[in-house]
């Protein structure tokens, strides 16, 4: 089938792709661009299909494969505890003295990936781990925000009380909005939820005597230990890399937990779930508490490091970019989604100078995405082997039924 | 005479305003096969949902081990002992086999018996160890109904719930799957079995119900059920 139909649906891509950008470049660029993409996605598809042994005798398996092996060694290479430590090492030297090399800007951007990685990994519990389609998420992020600012302001409560609190409320939110939509599924559990984020843009935008309305909250309290107030750009960025480097650990246990595999199984089938003894009730109310805490606890370190919060940084098109880090990512999987925060924050960042179409080329990358790696970049690794087989025969003997 | 496993008095379940059980009695011994057979839409898929908690009777009293279990929520339900294999085999499709055996056994905390049970199943079904790696929704269409069934037996229960075992599959594979179902019974578990195939059912079984319209019309040994004239007539196609 395949050669055919990868060469057809890479045209479509590329004439597609070169209609889109034909009104931001002119007809040359364009001509020149869909060229590139076909070109490239036709030398891409020429050498996956070299290297991939799909429809061969054995023998000739075996034999691509030892070519495969001295042509690109690092297929086979299979990282061990020390190559994994040393990554560790390095990559917690570079996030922990990269941005002492930069400047404010670059720190800023880090800071608020730091931010995204937070509410995608919460994120990723709901829709993820559970399979709940959740468009409504960025609201339990405001109801974090607000918390935090409201306290702050009116009462002077310090930001280390704040952030658990800010935690909780979400975490409160989540319950209910989890009991509301308890019985509804896929698209209506869509529909209910981008119905939530509006309420509560609404009452933020318009409950003035506690909201202040469109104007939102100015100066909250910056977060101070002691004497020492966060103050510095960097300051923000250490904060926020432990709030994320404590989300990963907490949100890993989770993932491995009882609790854990009771959300996959419903993702997986909710009626087999519940025939197996899983409590789905509890299980999805407790996945949209636990998804709102992150968010919440987002929301207390945005306000903290903005002092300023308005309505207008909780609408339903950021649910949206969080959602398709989730997905850019690898549902489920938690380096894909922290990998997936960082390219959505980052990327848009780098392609500043495309300013007018960068959302553009940002919508076209997820399209692609969706097409060549449904699974994500770094899919779970369950939905590797269901995409490619053949590297788990290991332990069976047979190919697939289907 | 063996002990009552399981008994149904009078339930009466609805969906929405309409009556779809209309009063069911029935009882399964312990070490019994039990066969609900009936025309489709008779209820005989709901008598094993109000069993299992997914469905909450409005009349009428189940009663397992002799402890009231009406409407108490299928976790508690499957927490007592009673492990259904639901209609249509509903394994996890992106789970590994593996993976859907240990999903059989979450409510339970023994680890060491867990990897003993699933052993034991290994045993029975070897289609299944041979095939542990690979994902529930590659399996063929028997092949799920065996891990089905080793899924269900993996949270050890007194009870077994079969939902149409035969359903879409092969008459080849059907048979097999009805050895394995006795050879399981033979191991000591009892079982009610709900199917279509009424003949298949009746030959297996110990002990009959036959269900029309939302009531129980017959019960009987199961092989008096296989010469009723009545039976044979509506049910295993002789005239």
């Amino acid at each position: 089938m395949e050669l055919r139909k990868k060469i057809l649906s890479w045209i479509g891509i590329s004439v597609w792709i070169g209609l889109l950008v034909l009104p931001f470049v002119g007809i040359r660029q364009a001509a020149l661009i869909t060229t590139a993409i076909l070109l490239g996605g036709l030398l891409w598809s020429a050498a996956v299909r070299l290297s991939g042994s799909a429809g061969m005798s054995s023998r000739f398996r075996t034999k691509t494969a030892e070519m495969n092996r001295r042509l690109m060694p690092w297929r086979s290479f299979r990282p061990t505890a020390r190559h994994r430590f040393s990554l560790f090492v390095l990559l917690g030297a570079v996030v922990l003295l990269g941005p002492l090399g930069m400047n404010n800007y670059g720190v800023d951007v880090l800071t608020l990936a730091g931010i995204y990685i937070v509410l995608a990994l919460g994120l990723n519990i709901v829709v993820g781990m559970a399979g709940l389609l959740d468009l409504g998420y960025v609201s339990f992020y405001a109801i974090g925000a607000y918390t935090y600012a409201l306290l702050s302001t009116q009462l002077g409560v310090s930001f280390w009380i704040a952030l658990p609190l800010g935690g909780l409320t979400a975490a409160a939110f989540g319950i209910v909005l989890g009991v509301i939509t308890l019985r509804l599924r896929g698209d209506y559990l869509a529909i209910v939820t981008l119905g939530f984020i509006q309420i509560v843009h609404l009452v933020l935008n318009n409950w003035d005597r506690v909201t202040n309305g469109p104007n939102g909250i100015l100066n909250i309290g910056r977060p101070a230990l002691g004497p020492f107030v966060f103050s510095q750009p960097i300051h923000f960025y250490y904060l926020i890399l432990t709030i994320a480097g404590l989300t990963i650990l907490a949100v890993n246990r989770l993932s491995r937990s009882r609790i854990g595999r009771a959300w996959i199984a419903i993702r997986e089938d909710e009626v087999a779930a519940q025939a197996m003894g899983v409590d789905t009730t509890r299980l999805k109310i407790l996945a949209f508490a636990l998804g709102a805490f992150w968010a919440g606890l987002a929301g207390v370190f945005f306000a903290g490091k903005f002092a300023f919060v308005s309505p207008e940084s909780f609408t339903f098109f950021e649910s949206v970019i969080v959602l398709s880090m989730v997905v850019l990512g690898g549902m489920g999987s938690i380096p894909g989604v922290v990998l997936g925060a960082l390219i959505v924050v980052i990327l848009p960042e780098v392609l500043r100078e495309f300013a007018s179409y960068r959302m553009l080329i940002f919508g076209a990358a997820l399209v692609l995405m969706m097409i060549f790696r449904p699974q994500g970049l770094i899919g779970n690794p369950r939905r590797r082997v269901e995409l490619r087989p053949e590297d788990d025969v290991a332990t069976t003997s047979g190919r697939p039924a289907v | 005479m063996s002990p009552s496993l399981l008994k149904l008095e009078d339930v009466h379940a609805y969906y929405g305003p309409i009556e779809a059980l209309k009063g069911i009695s029935l009882e399964v011994k312990e070490g019994e096969i039990v066969a609900l057979i009936g025309a489709n839409g008779a209820g005989k898929s709901t008598v094993l949902m109000t069993i299992s908690g997914a469905l909450a009777p409005r009349q009428g009293r189940i009663e397992f081990l002799d402890q009231d279990i009406t409407g108490l929520p299928t976790h508690e339900i499957v927490g007592r002992g009673i492990s259904q294999v639901p209609e249509g085999r509903r394994i996890f499709p992106r789970l590994t086999v593996n993976e859907n055996l240990e999903m059989g056994a979450f409510l339970r905390r023994d680890r060491h018996e867990i990897d003993a049970d699933r052993a034991t199943i290994f045993e029975q079904f070897p289609i299944l160890k041979e095939r542990r790696s690979q994902l529930g929704g590659t399996l063929s269409g028997g092949e799920q109904q065996m891990l089905a069934i080793g899924r269900a037996l993996m949270a050890r229960p007194r009870l077994l719930l079969l939902d149409e075992p035969s359903l879409g599959l092969a008459p080849i594979v059907v048979r097999k799957i009805f050895e394995i179902i006795r050879a399981i019974n033979r191991l000591g578990k009892t079982i009610l079995l709900v199917e279509q195939n009424a003949r298949a059912a009746l030959t297996l079984a110990h002990r009959g119900y036959v269900m029309e319209t939302g009531r129980v019309v017959m019960a009987d040994e199961a092989h008096a059920l296989l010469s009723n004239p009545r039976v044979r007539e509506a049910y295993l196609g002789e005239g």
